[in-house]
């Protein structure tokens, strides 16, 4: 009995003395991009000729696209392929990682490629080099003409696998594709890889086209026209081809813009010489009005549930943006900020609304959340505006106007992104100038 | 029947009665003792090992002259200040100067498991003026770094002394794995996503074991961020080692739990 008691008593303190483990907190950490090491795919030797297609440099060249795509994020760091260690034919085995580790990188990319039928096979592998154990394996077989767009979607899968959220990289942009001098500029409506490739116009320059605007469930474009001068609304499938007239609606229309699920446009336009939001079914054709105010009412954007719709509006006179149900009742007036505010875009997670701020003559591209707290200004210029989310909500793309000579003669318009975080400010490459941009969702959703 | 019963009734007092009495969270919340400050002392011999060049010796101590005839035409020296600098204690005087130390940095008594004097009792030659300078430094120095360490964790009962680590071990360690972490700039910053690692060492630092606490979180739907963010911590610890460890009190640190917060940089 003794004896029992005497080694309950010797536990109870052993319990004890394992309760006194060392904590330590680790509150900050390094912001480095983290370096990441891309190897060239390695291209197998059974691999048949597919049409002009050069086999040997596809393997380098779908590296090379992960690697831009990782480095425009800002948040990797893509290592030269000067200084690997290894050659691509590691595709089938593991990795060296102590080596691998020497050159700094923390994570590996391998892979081959092969040719067959017609058909391209592409295998890629993510290795954290830390741990060294595999993070994931993907094949995906498709036409061999289709070997950019894998590209795109090996960075979206290794992408979402190191953030935990979603890629934006197998996803496109449409702009007004914008040539000539001020008073006669051709505007086109065009559209890109979200890198800035396979760039396509989609009209001809005869008639002004405005704000292209993506359906958020698919590959459907909305956006206006002038036919004999009056403002036309279209809804464009980019996959057929296909384009048709929602309507024809008076002077003063502005923005059209999709709801969540795609089955409505929200916009405005000018009834009895005064602005308001109107919504149309697209299967019905049914227009409602959602605001009724002797003040000018423009540019909706729905959030991502559908609930809301947030616009701006002078009725306090100076133009603020509002924020209301998606029946218009609840107006609410979110920005109190000095300055004018337009121009509102929710984002897809929902969180934060996008917006172009003008004060004292210069224009902002900033952030908020829905409640019109937290304002933070990404960028600033003499002028830029039209912001659009990428799907994932991390980057917003808008577009920028700059004198384009040295003596300030003639201006240019390009494409410009920036991170939610105010980093990573970067130019798109376009053929042309361009404005009004808008960000797809994902492709291969 | 009733003979087994008392038997019973009385072990099971016993055993609510130990456990009373010894589990720590059933214990009052422990008396708020100040931070101890470290003291690194350095050995001072009455000759320096390296010789002086003739000339140089000369020189100095005129120098040495015209500082002492400097004191005394500037303050009359206390009974205090007559001491030289450099003056050896002798060893009867040891037990009056850790008396004065224990006094200056703990008023209150402190528990045997977590005093930290073994440096001190490592000595056995101690300069009493230059502790009272270096405790001086050292108190200012500990408490911004009290200041700076609330900001950051904001867990005030958490007790880094009570943790077998000094502050400056404790700092080193976290310095060194703020070099090592690259924090995923994508995570949310609203969300609860804390990450506790264990790892048990070696005696060099490097990492025998590693376990994330919450592993199961890691694959539940949803928790992607969690996933990334231990991953990320995982690959932080594993880049570092050989952590710094103190040379000493393996027995303690042989575990450790490190907390992986990146919420207030992802606030910015």
């Amino acid at each position: 009995m003794k004896k029992l008691i005497l080694i309950i008593i010797c536990n109870i303190f052993l319990i004890n003395e394992s309760f006194a483990l060392i904590e330590v907190d680790i509150t900050r950490g390094n912001l480095d991009p983290l370096p990441i090491a891309v190897s060239p795919l390695h291209v197998d030797i059974k691999s048949e000729n597919y049409k002009d297609l050069k086999i040997k440099d596809l393997g380098i060249n779908i590296s090379e696209i992960i690697n831009n795509n990782f480095r425009a994020t800002g948040l990797f760091n893509p290592l030269k392929k000067e200084a690997f260690v290894q050659k691509p034919d590691i595709a089938h085995l593991k990795p060296r990682f102590e080596d691998w580790r020497l050159i700094k990188a923390q994570a590996l990319v391998t892979g081959k490629i092969l040719i067959k039928d017609e058909k391209l096979k592409i295998e890629f592998r993510l290795w954290d080099l830390a741990a060294g154990k595999e993070m994931t394996a993907l094949a995906f077989t498709t036409t061999p003409s289709n070997w950019r767009r894998v590209a795109h979607i090996i960075s979206d899968k290794i992408y979402e696998r190191l953030t935990g959220e979603e890629g934006y990289f197998d996803t496109r942009i449409i702009y007004v594709a914008e040539s000539g001098p001020k008073s006669q500029r051709v505007k086109k409506l065009a559209i890109m890889d979200q890198d800035g490739a396979k760039t396509k116009y989609l009209t001809l320059g005869n008639e002004l086209v405005l704000t292209p605007r993506f359906n958020p469930t698919n590959q459907m474009v909305t956006y206006m026209s002038y036919f004999r001068n009056m403002p036309r609304v279209y809804l464009l499938d980019i996959e057929t081809g296909t384009q048709e007239v929602v309507g024809n609606f008076p002077g003063m229309t502005f923005a059209p813009r999709f709801s969540p699920d795609g089955k409505k446009i929200v916009m405005s336009f000018a009834k009895d010489g005064n602005s308001d939001i109107f919504t149309m079914d697209l299967d019905t054709r049914v227009v409602e009005r959602i605001t009724d105010h002797s003040s000018i009412d423009t540019s909706p954007s729905f959030s991502p549930d559908g609930k809301f719709i947030a616009f701006n509006s002078d009725r306090s006179g100076l133009q603020q943006i509002y924020v209301m149900r998606s029946d218009g009742s609840g107006v609410k007036r979110i920005t109190f900020g000095n300055g004018i505010y337009g121009t509102p875009v929710w984002s897809p997670r929902g969180d934060l609304i996008a917006f172009t701020k003008m004060r004292k003559g210069k224009f902002y591209i900033g952030v908020m959340r829905t409640d019109g707290s937290g304002e933070r200004l990404l960028t600033e210029n003499f002028y830029q505006e039209a912001p659009s989310w990428s799907p994932n909500g991390r980057v917003i793309v808008f577009y920028r106007e700059t004198k384009a000579g040295l003596k300030g003669e003639g201006f240019t318009a390009k494409l410009w992104s920036i991170d939610i975080t105010g980093y990573n400010e970067r130019q798109l490459k376009t053929e042309t100038d361009a404005s009004d941009p808008s960000w797809s969702s994902l492709l291969s959703k | 029947m009733i003979k087994s019963l008392i038997y019973s009734i009385t072990f099971h007092s016993v055993m609510i009665l130990l456990t009373i009495l010894s589990l720590p969270f059933m214990l009052r919340e422990p008396i708020d003792l100040p931070p101890i400050v470290s003291v690194e002392l350095i050995q001072i011999t009455n000759k320096t090992n390296i010789p002086f060049a003739p000339k140089a010796r000369k020189i100095i101590e005129e120098t040495k002259k015209k500082e002492e005839r400097l004191v005394s035409e500037q303050a009359p020296p206390s009974a205090k200040a007559k001491e030289k600098p450099d003056r050896i204690p002798l060893p009867n005087e040891k037990k009056e100067e850790k008396k004065i130390v224990k006094k200056k940095q703990n008023p209150e008594e402190v528990k045997p498991e977590i005093r930290q004097s073994s440096e001190f009792e490592k000595k056995e030659i101690v300069d009493t003026n230059q502790i009272a300078a270096l405790i001086d430094k050292a108190k200012e120095q500990a408490a911004s770094k009290q200041k700076e360490k609330d900001k950051i964790t904001q867990s005030s009962k958490k007790n880094s002394f009570a943790s077998g680590l000094t502050l400056s071990q404790e700092d080193a360690l976290r310095a060194q794995i703020f070099g090592c972490w690259s924090v995923p700039l994508g995570l949310p910053y609203d969300e609860d996503l804390l990450v506790r690692i264990k790892l048990s060492l070696k005696k060099d630092g490097t990492i025998t074991k590693s376990e994330i606490l919450d592993h199961q979180r890691m694959n539940r739907p949803g928790q992607k961020f969690y996933k990334v963010l231990a991953e990320s911590a995982l690959r932080a610890v594993r880049l570092c080692q050989p952590l710094k460890v103190p040379p000493t009190g393996y027995d303690k640190w042989k575990e450790i739990q490190l907390n992986f917060n990146p919420t207030e940089m992802l606030k910015g």
